[in-house]
């Protein structure tokens, strides 16, 4: 062996009987031509070459603002906003009866009075409910909750597809043929029927307050986790099954056993980046079918505990004086509708940036 | 395909079964009896009373009870108005059954329209209107779009009469229902012609100079909608679900809001029935749009 780089001047002679290549019919490389070979972008890493595409999708970027503003929303206006969401506004100490059904940024004689006389009122920007709570910060709670609600059953669904939909098509055979029964049952009962059903159910059985950790939650909003874990998880397992046996079975895994590559390495390098992003993604679609759910079921009662608000009771609410405050109908639309939207489009914008099987 | 008609036949009974047998069973979890109520009975009543429903029985039994009666096509009577389960759930469902059918024709009709419109004019401003809308559509529950339409239509501009039942007026309702799954099929029906539309025959058929209408009608759209064949098990499960709220929106006496009644008075003969009569109605168009999938598609494999 030769070492090109130290004798490339010194050309070794070649035999005349070796079959070798002569090397001295070669010429040297110059510098420019050297220069040609070097790597002139760095290269980029699959998470990194997703976000540069996600970056260029108008629509998913102002998703991804729509919500940043939406969470900062939720984090900042109870500290800002003076009223409790079970609050009855109250008057320099005194309950105001008046102030009930009142308009975005009207003020109830009361507090006018109050406001003459050179006192502080902190301006309804959305008006005040029935009750005479300020109806703001309701819609902010009510859009913290069914977020909470959305992002936990995400949550609940990815642990649990994760989980079974890996076990299936990690064992094969006989376990994955059982277990794919189950879904297969678990999968084809009406799902909202069910969730109706348990919900009727779960309310009346669960009893929450020996349990001090669960008291907070309710015990509606406990029976709601219970069953987006009884049903919503098939999807996700099948999908996590499907995408482990399909890319099992590709060259480039024998290719990489051949050439002696550990399973850990295989797992990592391998089948992760392939199926991870599709996981994410559908788990990520979850959030918005969630909030579809939980205002479904606050809609037809069965939903958070009152004085507690999610944006599906507060349409509810609002029904009741429709004709006259049609806001109160608007302002916790505009949220799903909102959340809803962002999520779906973000959803969309992911896929499109990160699902190998997508990108061109 | 008998066998495979068979299989899926099978499912469904188990999976009936298994609906029967949750909605049997948490009913009986709830605390209380039926005749708990604010008149204290005397034991002997509540005993003869219990007798006479079955109710001293174990559970097991009142089970198989429930289940003969149910295929004998006897539901019980309701909790609270004591009416017979079967006459309520059918009479209300007429209702219903009008309602959402007409929502199903709207939503494919409009769909695929819409859905093809989009295909065809790729790219272009009708197809850019189109997916805008029909993304919007599908953000936007049923009972907000619902309050939204019965404001705007019925209350403030007074173009549309509220509900009667002796003249019913089913404009808004329909709207109500099919729009996110038209929105649904729309995205459905452009996405399956637009890959329809990339395959050799149709080349082959626009290069000899076939008529452009019959390229659309005869080679793309007829193979485009089996996929939409698909959706309409999930469309009508969407529809049933979604009539609960939209009736109660609309105040249309259907088995929509029947049911939520009966789950705000807590009437759990009422809710069993309800149940059980719906998750049949879904399970079977399930079933068919499975075995009408498989029929229509002759790419699929039968097994």
């Amino acid at each position: 062996m030769y070492n090109l780089d130290k004798d490339i001047d010194k050309m070794p002679k070649k035999s005349p009987l070796s079959l070798q290549i002569d090397l001295q019919k070669f010429e040297k490389a110059t510098e420019e031509e050297k220069r040609q070979q070097d790597v002139m972008s760095e290269s980029v890493s699959f998470f990194r070459d997703g976000m540069r595409k996600l970056r260029k999708n108008p629509l998913a970027m102002g998703s991804i603002v729509v919500l940043i503003l939406i969470v900062a929303m939720i984090f900042i206006v109870p500290h800002v906003v003076p009223y409790e969401y079970s609050q009855i506004i109250t008057v320099n100490g005194k309950r105001d009866k008046t102030a009930t059904n009142m308009g975005p940024f009207q003020y109830s004689e009361k507090e006018q009075a109050y406001i003459d006389e050179g006192g502080k009122i902190f301006p309804h920007i959305m008006g005040t409910d029935e009750l005479g709570r300020d109806y703001f910060v309701r819609v902010i709670y009510g859009t913290r909750v069914s977020l909470t609600i959305g992002v936990f059953a995400a949550l609940i669904v990815l642990l649990i597809g994760v989980l079974y939909g890996s076990i299936s098509g990690y064992f094969g055979g006989k376990v994955d043929l059982v277990m794919m029964r189950i879904v297969d049952i678990i999968y084809s009962l009406p799902d909202m029927l069910m969730v109706v059903l348990l919900s009727v159910v779960l309310k009346e059985v669960l009893s929450v307050e020996s349990i001090p950790a669960l008291k907070n939650i309710g015990t509606n909003m406990l029976s709601m986790f219970i069953v987006f874990g009884l049903l919503y998880w098939t999807g996700m397992a099948r999908l996590v099954r499907g995408q482990i046996l399909t890319i099992k079975q590709n060259e480039y895994i024998l290719a990489a056993k051949v050439s002696g590559a550990k399973s850990s390495r295989i797992i990592r390098k391998h089948i992760l980046p392939n199926c991870i992003s599709v996981i994410f993604i559908s788990a990520a679609l979850q959030i918005p079918s969630a909030i579809f759910t939980e205002s479904f079921l606050s809609f037809i009662g069965l939903g958070v505990q009152a004085p507690m608000p999610s944006l599906g009771s507060l349409a509810n609410a609002a029904r009741a004086g429709l004709s006259a405050y049609a806001y109160k109908l608007i302002f916790p639309s505009i949220m799903i509708c909102l959340i809803t939207l962002s999520f779906n489009l973000l959803g969309d914008g992911l896929r499109d940036a990160f699902d190998p099987k997508l990108r061109r | 395909m008998a066998k495979y008609v068979g299989k899926r036949v099978l499912l469904a009974i188990v999976t009936l079964f298994i609906i029967c047998g949750i909605t049997f069973f948490a009913m009986n979890a709830i605390p209380g009896g039926p005749f708990d109520g604010e008149k204290a009975v005397s034991p002997e009543v509540k005993a003869a009373m219990e007798k006479r429903y079955n109710l001293d029985k174990p559970v097991p039994e009142q089970f198989v009870i429930y289940m003969t009666n149910m295929l004998q096509g006897d539901f019980g009577i309701s909790l609270k108005t004591g009416r017979d389960i079967k006459t309520t759930i059918f009479e209300s469902f007429k209702v219903s059954a009008k309602l959402g059918g007409m929502a199903i024709l709207v939503a494919l009709a409009l769909g695929l329209v819409f859905g093809s419109i989009a295909a065809l004019t790729r790219n272009k401003l009708p197809d850019r209107l189109i997916i805008f809308f029909s993304t919007l559509f599908t953000s936007l529950p049923n009972f907000v779009l619902a309050t939204l339409l019965l404001l705007a239509f019925c209350i403030k501009l007074k173009w549309v009469p509220v509900w009667d039942p002796n003249h019913p007026n089913y404009i808004l309702p329909v709207i109500a229902l099919s729009a996110y799954p038209m929105a649904y099929i729309t995205r459905l029906t452009k996405t399956s012609m637009l890959d329809v539309m990339g395959q050799d025959y149709v080349r082959t058929a626009r290069a000899k100079g076939v008529a452009r209408l019959k390229v659309i009608f005869k080679h793309t759209l007829r193979n485009a909608l089996i996929p939409v064949v698909t959706y309409v098990g999930p469309m009508t499960a969407y529809i049933l679900t979604g009539s609960l709220v939209v009736e109660k929106i609309f105040t249309i006496g259907g088995l929509g809001s029947k049911f939520v009644e009966s789950i705000t008075n807590r009437d759990y003969t009422l809710i069993m029935g309800t149940t059980i009569f719906l998750a049949v109605l879904m399970v079977t168009m399930n079933l068919l749009t499975d075995i009408v999938y498989k029929a229509v598609d002759p790419r699929i494999k039968l097994d």
